[in-house]
């Protein structure tokens, strides 16, 4: 009895070992070994920043190319670019290919863009977009129900419950794009970090004739287009009563700082100004 | 036992505050803003400019393409800017503001009270009138008559029933109620036309059991009319939806993502049925409206004939002013309609109602977990798993959710409404239809 039993269970074993060796041989695929390796070299937060589904994806592409130009894992940046050049023995990062941060385009601040109506639905910018244009009179602007923070891998981004505005932490920001994808008011961009991180930016996405947005909100463009004239590299279109910066043509020189009569462009990790600047650019505003 | 449709359904208290109050012609203001999208489909295209002078039932905009409707002057005027104007979606829209002036019509309209029973015109003819007069569906989702009407032509021809949509299910209401009992003759007359324009032999009036008086009155009315009949119907939530007055009145069930025509039924409501007479038989656009402006706290609910682009204060005003504790303005009625953001807004076509919410009745209860009770599934006049497509767009499960036909969703607001733990469940539900909805023009755009 025993030993039958113990004999029919062995060669059951013994012809399904056999069966499945086969089979594993046969159906076997191939695959490139580097691509396991490539994947260890990534920060694994499968964020989708590169394009890619996930850092799998991005792993396969790379090594299927000839060179990593265009490819770059946002998260990792260059460090890791170059690691993979090193793995599958490429050239790292392309020139020309530099960090990228994410801007939020609104700077109506709770204490300059009043409340004209209260909303005690579900607090998702996504939900209230789709029902009206929210709280506040300017329907461009930051809802500030947070759906960016929410979809940020890194804590990056976060509602600043004083303002109600999204703020970007420019350190963990990795400019996957996931924000961008999700705010459904499109205010958020990703644009050059800049040279020592220094970048100039118009926070504003109202797109109303001047006299409108003025009265919606205090920190308005108002697309009068002084900031445009002013400036040398025709860095600045207006356009839809709005002004925007093309962060790949502009130079620094922050003169559409001095004119913007609004007050609104900012200049973010200059150094101060000297004194006699701020008067100057005083005087001009006034 | 009364007829209404099979799959769940509600019954909140009516309310119907301003019943049997009559239609008072409201005065016209001295500026009316006319948005220039107050249909589904794309918003016309103006076609007068500053300093225009128009009459009464002057096109301001013509329709812009297939899905689209004209735009007639409500008023006799100037033309003062071409801007926009917040109007009931919450966001700023194209409208044309216009400067009143006397009261001077169109010399083709005819706008005296005179019933005019006769019509020599082909189911074409028809069409074309009621595309001319900017009709569109004014039980509130603005759907281009004409379009409704002439779609596809082989299965137009496969139409064998027009179903009349009286019943005004939505709590509050008595707009379509009022208009039937002031002008019974007038409603019978376009329902006939309509009938010679999709080529049927029958209609169905169907009415809700709480308006005994206009089941009586049309009842009478219709021995005059050859094919008309009116069914009452028990009162019950949503029974004006489209699906859910067919299987009332017809028990026939639309398969998912079909047209009411599959089931050989034209649905058309009331008021449109009106407007249908007005344009065809008087060759008068969509000028006017009826709506009901109430609430348990205003002086003196009522229901005005109101020129579109009116101003919504206006009509508060003429109701007795607004309440001192209001906290909702909500266009349109309690469990579909959606509140408005200012009282500048204007009347549009699609406006059926103006209802004030106090303070108290417009704060949302606080929401809690769902303790499974199903009483949202029991409601669902479609059938659907509303907790299951509210969890699964609230976590963003598009696949989940298109699987358990949330396009099928006509926002009804039961779920919501009978849920004891408060849950928004349609605001989920709602973003998730559109979210799945785009996915689903996408994945077709990139097949074709």
């Amino acid at each position: 009895m025993i030993v039958t039993a113990t004999l029919s269970l062995g060669m059951i074993g013994a012809v399904g070992a056999t069966l499945l060796y086969v089979v594993s041989k046969k159906f076997e695929v191939e695959e490139d070994p580097r691509i396991e390796l490539v994947l260890e070299a990534l920060p694994s937060a499968n964020c989708g920043g590169c394009g890619y589904a996930g850092c799998g994806g991005f792993a396969a592409a790379c090594v299927g190319v000839k060179t990593l130009d265009g490819l770059l894992c946002p998260v990792g940046g260059k460090a890791v670019m170059e690691k993979i050049g090193g793995i599958l023995g490429i050239a790292g990062l392309s020139e020309g290919v530099e960090p990228l941060v994410a801007v939020v385009r609104c700077g109506g601040e709770r204490n300059v863009r009043s409340k004209t109506n209260t909303y005690n639905g579900v607090q998702q910018c996504s939900i209230v977009s789709g029902l009206y244009g929210g709280e506040t009179r300017c329907t461009f602007g930051c809802l500030g129900y947070g759906d960016c923070a929410e979809a940020c891998s890194f804590g990056a981004i976060v509602v600043n419950s004083e303002t109600g505005l999204a703020e970007v932490d420019e350190e963990r920001c990795t400019a996957c794009g996931a924000c961008v994808k999700v705010c459904p008011k499109g205010i958020i961009e990703l644009r050059k970090k800049g040279p020592k991180n220094r970048r100039v930016i118009i926070p504003c996405s109202n797109e109303e004739k001047g006299a409108t947005c003025r009265k919606v909100c205090g920190r308005a463009c108002i697309g009068c287009g002084r900031c445009a004239k002013e400036c040398r590299f025709e860095a600045i279109v207006v356009d839809n009563n709005l002004a925007r910066i093309d962060h790949t043509k502009c130079k620094l020189c922050r003169k559409c700082v001095e004119v913007c009569p609004q007050g609104i462009i900012r200049e973010i990790n200059f150094p101060a100004r000297k004194k006699e600047d701020t008067k100057e650019a005083e005087s001009l505003r006034a | 036992m009364t007829k209404t449709f099979r799959i769940g359904g509600i019954h909140p208290p009516e309310s119907k505050l301003s019943a049997g109050q009559g239609i008072i012609p409201l005065g016209i203001p001295a500026r009316v803003v006319v948005p220039m999208w107050q249909h589904i489909g794309t918003p016309a295209n103006p076609l007068v400019q500053k300093g225009t002078r128009v009459k009464v039932g002057t096109l301001l905009g013509e329709a812009a393409g297939f899905i689209s409707a004209g735009v007639h002057s409500p008023v006799s005027g100037t033309v003062e800017k071409i801007d926009t104007v917040i109007d009931a979606s919450g966001y700023k829209r194209p409208a044309i503001h216009i400067e009143v002036e006397g009261d001077e019509w169109e010399e083709n309209i005819d706008h005296s009270i005179a019933i005019v029973r006769n019509c020599t015109l082909t189911p074409e003819q028809i069409i074309r009138k009621i595309a001319t007069a900017g009709i569109v569906g004014m039980g509130g989702a603005t759907f281009p008559t004409h379009v409704k009407l002439s779609l596809s032509p082989p299965l137009a021809t496969c139409a064998e029933i027009l179903i009349i949509n009286a019943v005004e299910c939505e709590p509050y209401l008595t707009a379509d109620h009022a208009l039937m009992l002031s002008k019974g003759e007038e409603i019978l007359i376009g329902i006939s036309l309509l009938m010679q324009a999709v080529k049927v032999r029958r209609a169905v009036i169907g009415i809700e059991k709480n308006k005994p008086d206009a089941i009586n009155l049309l009842s009478e009315l219709i021995k005059r009319f050859e094919g008309i009949e009116v069914i009452p119907l028990k009162v019950q939530y949503p029974q004006g939806g489209e699906k859910q007055l067919i299987d009332a009145v017809l028990r026939r069930q639309i398969k998912s993502g079909a047209l009411p025509i599959s089931v050989g039924a034209v649905v058309q409501n009331i008021g449109t049925a009106f407007a249908v007479y007005e344009a065809v038989q008087k060759n008068k656009p969509l000028i006017e409206r009826i709506v009901t402006v109430t609430g348990k706290t205003l002086a003196k609910p009522s229901n005005f004939r109101v020129r579109i682009g009116t101003p919504v204060v206006a009509l508060i005003e003429a109701a007795g002013g607004l309440p001192k504790d209001t906290g909702k303005i909500i266009g349109g009625g309690p469990m579909m309609g959606k509140a408005l953001i200012s009282t500048d807004v204007p009347v549009t076509k699609g406006t059926s109602g103006i209802l004030l919410l106090t303070r108290k009745e417009s704060v949302r209860q606080e929401e809690s977990n769902c303790i499974r009770c199903a009483k949202c599934i029991n409601a669902c006049p479609m059938g659907l798993n509303p907790t299951l497509l509210s969890t699964a767009a609230e976590f963003t499960q598009w696949e989940m959710a298109e699987k358990n036909y949330i396009v099928d969703c006509i926002e009804c607001g039961s779920c919501s409404y009978t849920c004891p733990a408060a849950r928004p469940l349609l605001d989920h539900i709602r973003q998730g239809k559109n979210k799945v909805m785009g996915i689903i023009r996408a994945r077709k755009a990139t097949n074709v």
